[in-house]
């Protein structure tokens, strides 16, 4: 099982990647730059994500937009930022690719002379917009804030989210824009995959026609940072909130995306709190219905990752009973190792992710953007099957040894968010923390 | 090859799409069955569509339905829950449970290989559910969470008010998840009554597609509901009895919620069933008016005036009259010129500034460009078949929707707007901080209604 492609690299550093699938009459035009929230620097929070949104504003030699002859050419298409990458895609039609790649190529090179005050004001805006739509209106919304940045350092690029500081993002300036343009917005820092009804090699004739003009640039700075330092003595914070049941945040520090454990990591998580036959599910929603709701996911991420456990208390019931439940459910994780029949249904359940995710050439996720995925971060396009093998690789010891090394307790950091004006409904000892 | 920056590349001719072929068969039971093949991945989806939704709830038990679907998965056959789950695990399976307004939609996608243990899994919760008396206190126990939760999410409250104050006592009335006083007093037994008599063979599509031939996954549909007999006479689904939704002027209403830290917007009214001629008209005209990034409204609201990250609009066509609804959040200082604005260009496209010939070119083009790409897997063409079960659509209708769309002009959709938005009849809910939208908002012209 894979993604067969062909790797093309152009002279001016920038990959090219072509997967041919017929099925049907449609291409996706994927393009990853390797930069995210990780390469701004505290108290400039949030411009990877703002400089996004400006990449749809038009560039100079089609300054109307980015959307409008996409969109009447039949595209799909969207971007997102996170801590390590950006990422822009369309989903065009087949005869729409030129166009695309027209247009991509455009904004790669030419993106700042329809730069405007207007433009970056408005966008601003708009990023203050979602700020509050989806953090500060939001339930709980704070509550990534809040761990971040307990679980790194002030300095370190993952103590703050990738939508920032409002203040940040109001303090943003024009001339960073153009700054964070040159020095990341370059064919050398970027990778591009099109997959879908395409000629291989008229794709890699079209996308070096398009972009082989561009300059190549300098290598983008490494970001610096040192590794966080471990835990050694539980935390427990507290953070109030317009909420109406309380909630309980676990988290520790785990191994980066693709590292040593990591897929015994999301294999864990799986065990634990993934459907109703998890354990967690199983003990604290269906049968004592302690929580409502639980889940646990290993987040991993270029430098490094986090472990998350999450458990919102049912009415009348508290925090400390939810702690002593999930407490005890790993523990006897680490001392019984997960059962046959639970590795057996995890793995078949890994197994048959990969190939969900090989429905579709575009869009997140698509076989488009996971070859750019593993291009960026890996440095080869190829490695479906090896990144299936790692889960394919876990054995019941090796789960066990995982938890035991990675899930102590007295690395954690626990953080009760709880109606406003209830603090006695945190877990004992919680200090308050303050997040806007 | 040379490229020219001096203007965009042309686009040549539309690719042509290759519809699948869809097979139909009727079992003896009544139950219908449709094929897909769909080769490209090892995969193979089941869906089971019934249409019978939360439109369905007995007035006094809104939540019935979706309490009902709910319990499928809680035990089956001789499965319990647990076992069930760890069933579906182990082919790889996912299982998807939505109820909207009509229906009740279940889809369970495994490895191909699994095609026969995934069509029995599914068969089995809807054939053979358990609803056993704890499971069933459990699951009411977790909706009530859910409603409380929801008293915190600010869309949430608003679909909730709009749909009340729009449809009153209409069966569109109602949100699917119910109210706390009727889960409170639903019953086991009516989950089991409506479970009898709802959900019967005739009543049922399952749609089959994925890495299988159209035999095969006939075989593996039949063999597990093909023994199904109805456990109870059906009870009637008429339509006709429904009351109609409160005929209204237009009003605005406002719930307050102290310190929210944005406006959430609801601008609507009582539209027209999916089975409306003016269909096709009806989505050029909404692509137009707010279905897509460069729509009018979002192109206003968010690209030229930074009040909102996005706002869209739609015409939520179900099998009775669903809503037309605008939806956004927005600034709380500019709530009142958010508002003032988006009405201003339901207003316009009717009146003084009607659809464009480019707008319409580029509408029309976005929606018959794009259509391929609503057939790529074979859980999406199931989606999309069930859709023409569900309103009664005809055979043809994916291959004629690209002429049909095309074939529409300026003044058929600028028709559509006139005929379709009702500016004296809009119901403006806005779920938001009052004092900090409150005085402003006395200029809109409506009395303000606060509510709850």
């Amino acid at each position: 099982m894979n993604i067969p492609y062909s790797r093309h690299t152009l002279e001016n550093g920038l990959d090219v990647l072509v997967h041919e699938d017929h099925g049907c009459p449609i291409v996706a035009v994927n393009l990853w730059y390797h930069v995210g929230s990780k390469n701004e620097t505290s108290g400039r929070t949030g411009f990877a994500h703002l400089f996004e949104h400006l990449m749809f504003e038009g560039s100079q030699h089609y300054d109307k937009g980015y959307f409008q002859p996409l969109q009447e050419a039949g595209a799909l298409l969207n971007g997102s930022t996170n801590a390590d990458r950006t990422n822009y895609w369309e989903v065009v039609p087949t005869n729409a690719l030129e166009l695309a790649l027209w247009m991509e190529s455009d904004r790669m090179g030419y993106l700042l002379p329809a730069l405007t005050d207007a433009k970056f004001e408005n966008q601003r805006e708009v990023v203050l917009n979602e700020r509050r739509q989806n953090y500060e209106n939001r339930p709980y919304g704070f509550a990534g804030m809040a761990l971040m940045a307990a679980l790194y350092p002030s300095d370190h690029p993952y103590s703050w989210m990738t939508i920032g500081a409002a203040e940040d993002i109001r303090a943003a300036r024009l001339d960073d824009v153009r700054a964070f343009f040159q020095t990341y917005y370059r064919p050398r820092n970027a990778s591009l995959a099109l997959a879908g009804d395409v000629d291989t090699e008229r794709a890699i004739d079209l996308a070096a026609s398009y972009f082989g003009e561009l300059d190549a640039g300098d290598t983008p700075p490494a970001v610096q940072a040192t590794a966080p330092p471990p835990n050694t003595t539980e935390r427990r914070l507290l953070l109030e909130d317009r909420v109406e049941l309380p909630r309980l945040y676990i988290v520790w520090h785990s191994p980066s995306m693709f590292g040593e454990e990591d897929a015994e990591l999301d294999l864990v998580a799986e065990v634990l709190a993934s459907g109703k036959t998890s354990r967690l599910y199983r003990s604290l929603v269906y049968d004592d219905r302690m929580a409502t709701e639980i889940a646990a996911s290993q987040n991993s991420r270029e430098l490094c990752g986090y472990f998350q456990v999450v458990a919102t208390a049912a009415p009348g019931r508290t925090l400390t009973e939810l702690d002593r439940a999930i407490r005890e459910a790993i523990a006897t994780f680490v001392d019984e190792g997960p059962s046959g029949r639970e590795i057996e249904r995890c793995q078949a359940q890994a197994e048959a992710n990969f190939v969900y995710r090989l429905q579709t050439v575009g869009g997140f996720g698509g076989k488009s953007d996971q070859l750019n995925a593993y291009n960026v971060f890996i440095g080869d396009p190829g490695f479906f099957e090896r990144d299936l093998d790692r889960y394919r690789r876990v054995t019941a010891a090796s789960m066990q040894r995982v938890a035991r090394d990675r899930l102590a307790p007295e690395r954690r950091v626990l953080l009760s968010v709880v109606p406003r004006g209830r603090r006695d409904l945190a877990l004992a000892g919680s200090e308050p923390v303050a997040v806007s | 090859m040379q490229i020219d920056r001096g203007r965009l590349p042309a686009l040549g001719a539309d690719p042509q799409l290759r519809f699948p072929e869809i097979q139909r068969r009727t079992l003896a039971n009544g139950l219908r069955v449709w094929t897909i093949q769909h080769e490209a991945v090892p995969l193979v989806s089941f869906l089971a569509m019934l249409p019978v939704g939360a439109s369905a709830d007995p007035q006094d038990r809104p939540g019935l339905a979706a309490i009902t679907s709910d319990m499928l998965d809680e035990g089956c056959g001789d499965l319990d829950a647990m076992e069930l789950h760890d069933a579906l695990g182990r082919i790889g399976g996912h299982l998807d449970s939505e109820i909207g307004s009509d229906a009740t939609i279940l889809t369970i996608s495994s490895l191909a290989r699994y095609a026969d243990r995934a069509s029995g899994l599914l068969a089995d919760m809807i054939t053979r559910p358990r609803l056993d008396a704890t499971d069933f206190h459990r699951v009411r126990e977790l909706r009530l969470n859910r409603l409380i939760q929801l008293r915190d999410l600010a869309p949430a409250l608003a679909d909730r008010a709009f749909a009340r104050l729009l449809y009153g006592e209409h069966p569109y009335g109602h949100m699917p998840l119910g109210t706390e006083p009727s889960l409170q007093a639903i019953t086991l037994d009516e989950v089991s009554r409506f479970h009898r008599t709802m959900f019967v063979p005739s009543r049922m599509l399952v749609i089959a597609a994925g890495d299988a031939t159209h035999d095969a996954l006939a075989a593996a549909v039949e063999g597990v509901f093909g023994s199904w007999r109805p456990l109870a006479e059906a009870s009637q689904l008429d339509r006709s009895t429904w009351p109609l939704p409160p005929a209204v002027q237009e009003r605005l209403a406002l719930l307050h919620r102290p310190g929210a830290a944005q406006s959430e917007l609801r601008i609507g009214h009582v539209g027209v069933p999916r089975r409306t001629p003016d269909y096709h008209a009806l989505i050029v005209l909404n692509i137009i008016l707010g279905g897509q990034f460069v729509s009018r409204i979002n192109m206003n609201l968010r690209e030229k005036k930074g009040y909102t990250y996005g706002a869209r609009t739609s015409f939520d066509v179900r099998r009775g009259v669903g809503p037309f609804v605008l939806q956004a959040g927005v600034q709380l200082e500019a709530t009142a010129d958010a508002v003032k604005e988006a009405i201003g260009e339901l207003e316009a496209i009717r009146g003084e500034r009607p659809v464009t010939r480019e707008e319409l070119l580029l509408g029309r083009a976005a929606l018959t460009r794009g259509y391929p790409r609503n057939f790529e897997t074979g859980e999406q063409i199931a989606r999309g078949a069930a859709q023409l079960a569900l309103y009664d659509l005809p055979e043809d209708y994916f291959s004629t929707f690209v002429p049909t769309v095309l074939s529409l002009t300026e003044a058929d959709v600028t028709r559509a707007a006139v005929t379709y938005i009702h500016p004296e009849r809009l119901l403006t809910v806005i779920v938001g901080d009052r004092d900090k939208v409150g005085p402003a908002l006395e200029t809109l012209g409506p009395s303000v209604l606060h509510i709850a």
